[in-house]
């Protein structure tokens, strides 16, 4: 059984049919890619997962319990965080008391201290500014703040929308390392990405969303060789 | 080499600021040629009169900020204005007053005819405070779950109408259900009103009342109190999360509803507080009590920067002061001071629509 298994969603907003029937797998310890274009669906799959926008049809089976129709809070307990899309750090709050509102939903003193220090150890610049206000950081110690948040929480499974976006060449190779890190690490991986090239070559499967619907699925290799893969999102090459 | 032409660079005419200047020259010019009135030509006003002034804007101040803490915190959460708030005010007004009317007409010692309420006044006063800001925040927390979680999502003028709405019902239902008459508070012996401290400024005695000592020291503690709560606790983290965003809030695992299910619970117990304090120091309720003084601490709520919570404490601060003050200033009569603390809100609309406080929120928010 995987632990993540999206059968067949159906999600709206309003009369806009934005997922028709989506379907994906996460098995433990993978790094999955979700690729598409603009308005593909890409994000709304991840909300739907975390709740924020609940399927109409369909069924979320997170290790083998159904969390199709459970709040977006609830999620996060049973151990699915998500890195939103354009980060969303809480810019009045500092890097600190963000990272604090990650770890929101765990009691143990002792073991949010420790992933405290985990997460300041992957990011040190966050250390650095533990005590600026979380809106004065850049964009990519931004994204650092919002995964290493995530990363609070002890996920079993992160899922990331879009952490290349804005981000300088330079930043982007520094993020996906550290994403494989965290996958080595022991997290299984949901990652959504505009960047194909790169989310591509780190993944182990990938899914192609076309107007949400699952186009094209299979290994990263197989999918970065893929003709229409190449034409619609790698750039013609 | 041609030199490239510098944009000429001509202002704008902006009918709209000359009118502000104007405005805000002829206020000052005016304010300052009554303050050199007051101080050489009329001296009507002695030490002794700026003493009981100052003390009473302070006392006033302080409820006021009290009640804005209200308004502000539903605001920064919700962004809209929860103009029932003075009602919940009310309801805690009524509360404490049964409490302590019940407490009064309880005789534990038949022998010398003492009641409860005397026997033991500082238990007495923190029953009626318990029951008051129990029955307020109760109140505040259905209030949001009938008149304003169906219209979350809704545009920000709906719960708006939502909440004129729910006022006008609570104001009503409380004539229909405890009679429109006026009702005195029954304090316990230690707190009779207009009785305290004498002190003598420019050879006449100034009182400085217990209730009024026991309502600002009591307000302050209540900020303080919750200050703290909004700022160090993992519940305020929540909050404050909450306030700025919603979606991510829930994503970090908040239960964004209960966030705000307890956001009013907390403005209804400061509503009850307030209303319990209004009662204990003014001594007389009715169902509209809670009306005017809703109002005025919506106004200093907007005049500390809305959704703001140290603005709404000093907001509260200066309008009490200013209202206290002001009659006597600008020479008008003490009947207007109602004027005075809404034609702040309009100034402050005019000139200032982030407030005093308001600036840092906006700055930061970007």
């Amino acid at each position: 059984m995987a632990l993540l298994e999206v059968h067949n969603i159906n999600t709206f907003y309003g009369n806009i049919h934005a997922l028709r029937g989506v379907s994906i797998e996460v098995e433990e310890g993978e790094i999955v890619t979700l690729i598409g274009g603009n308005g593909a669906g890409k994000s709304t799959t991840l909300n739907t997962i975390s709740g924020i926008t609940p399927a109409r049809e369909g069924q979320i089976i997170f290790e083998g319990q159904d969390i199709t129709e459970t709040r977006p809070h609830e999620i996060v307990e049973k151990g699915i965080t998500q890195a939103p899309e354009g980060r969303r750090v809480f810019a009045r709050l500092t890097v600190r008391e963000n990272l604090d509102m990650g770890a929101y939903t765990r009691r143990d003193r002792d073991g949010i201290k420790e992933s405290l220090d985990a997460v300041y150890e992957i990011f040190p610049r966050l250390k650095e500014r533990e005590s600026q206000p979380g809106g004065t950081l850049s964009g990519g110690e931004q994204q650092m703040l919002a995964i290493g948040r995530a990363l609070m929480a002890q996920p079993r499974l992160l899922l990331l929308d879009e952490p290349s976006m804005g981000l300088a060449p330079i930043l982007v190779q520094e993020i996906f390392a550290t994403i494989e890190r965290l996958n080595e690490t022991g997290t299984t991986i949901l990652l959504v990405e505009q960047n194909a090239q790169v989310a591509l070559s780190i993944c182990n499967r990938g899914y192609v969303l076309q107007t949400g619907e699952i186009v094209l699925s299979g290994t990263g290799g197989e999918l970065l060789a893929n003709k229409m893969v190449r034409d619609a999102y790698l750039g013609a090459s | 080499m041609e030199k490239t032409a510098s944009p000429k660079v001509r202002m704008p005419i902006n009918t709209y600021k000359i009118v502000q200047v104007t405005i805000a020259v002829l206020f000052i010019g005016y304010l300052i040629w009554r303050i050199y009135a007051l101080a050489v030509i009329e001296q009507v006003y002695g030490a002794d009169s700026w003493l009981r002034f100052a003390v009473s804007g302070l006392i006033l101040g302080s409820v006021y900020a009290v009640i804005a803490i209200g308004y502000t915190l539903v605001y920064g959460i919700l962004f809209m204005i929860n103009f029932a708030h003075g009602e919940i005010m009310m309801l805690g007004a009524y509360a404490g007053y049964f409490t302590l009317e019940a407490l009064g007409s309880w005789i534990v010692d038949p022998a010398a005819g003492q009641a409860f309420l005397n026997a033991n006044p500082v238990l007495s006063i923190v029953l009626a405070f318990a029951v008051g800001m129990t029955t307020s925040t109760i109140a505040g927390v259905f209030l949001e779950k009938i008149a304003y979680r169906p219209l979350r999502g809704a545009p920000r003028l709906v719960p708006l109408i939502s909440a004129i709405g729910a006022s006008i019902f609570l104001q009503n239902a409380a004539q229909l259900i405890f009679s429109p008459r006026r009702r005195d508070y029954l304090n316990p012996d230690i707190l009779t009103r207009n009785t305290g401290w004498t002190v003598v400024v420019n050879s006449k005695d100034v009182v400085i009342t217990y209730t009024g000592v026991f309502t600002f020291v009591l307000s302050i503690i209540l900020l303080i109190v919750l200050y703290t709560i909004v700022q160090r606790t993992r519940m305020g983290r929540a909050m404050r999360a909450v306030a700025e965003d919603k979606k991510t809030a829930a994503l970090m695992g908040i239960d964004v509803d209960g966030v705000i299910s307890r956001t009013f619970a907390i403005s209804g117990a400061m509503g009850g507080a307030a209303g319990v304090m209004w009662g204990i120091h003014n001594g007389i309720i009715y169902h509209y009590v809670g009306f005017i003084p809703g109002l005025k601490a919506f106004t200093a709520a907007v005049l500390g920067g809305i959704g703001n919570l140290p603005g709404a404490m000093l907001g509260g601060m200066v309008l009490g002061i200013v209202e206290a003050t002001g009659p006597a200033i600008l020479g008008i009569p003490f009947q207007l001071k109602d004027v005075i603390a809404f034609s702040i809100l309009v100034l402050v609309l005019i000139f200032r629509p982030s407030g005093i406080l308001g600036e840092v929120l906006t700055e930061e928010k970007v």
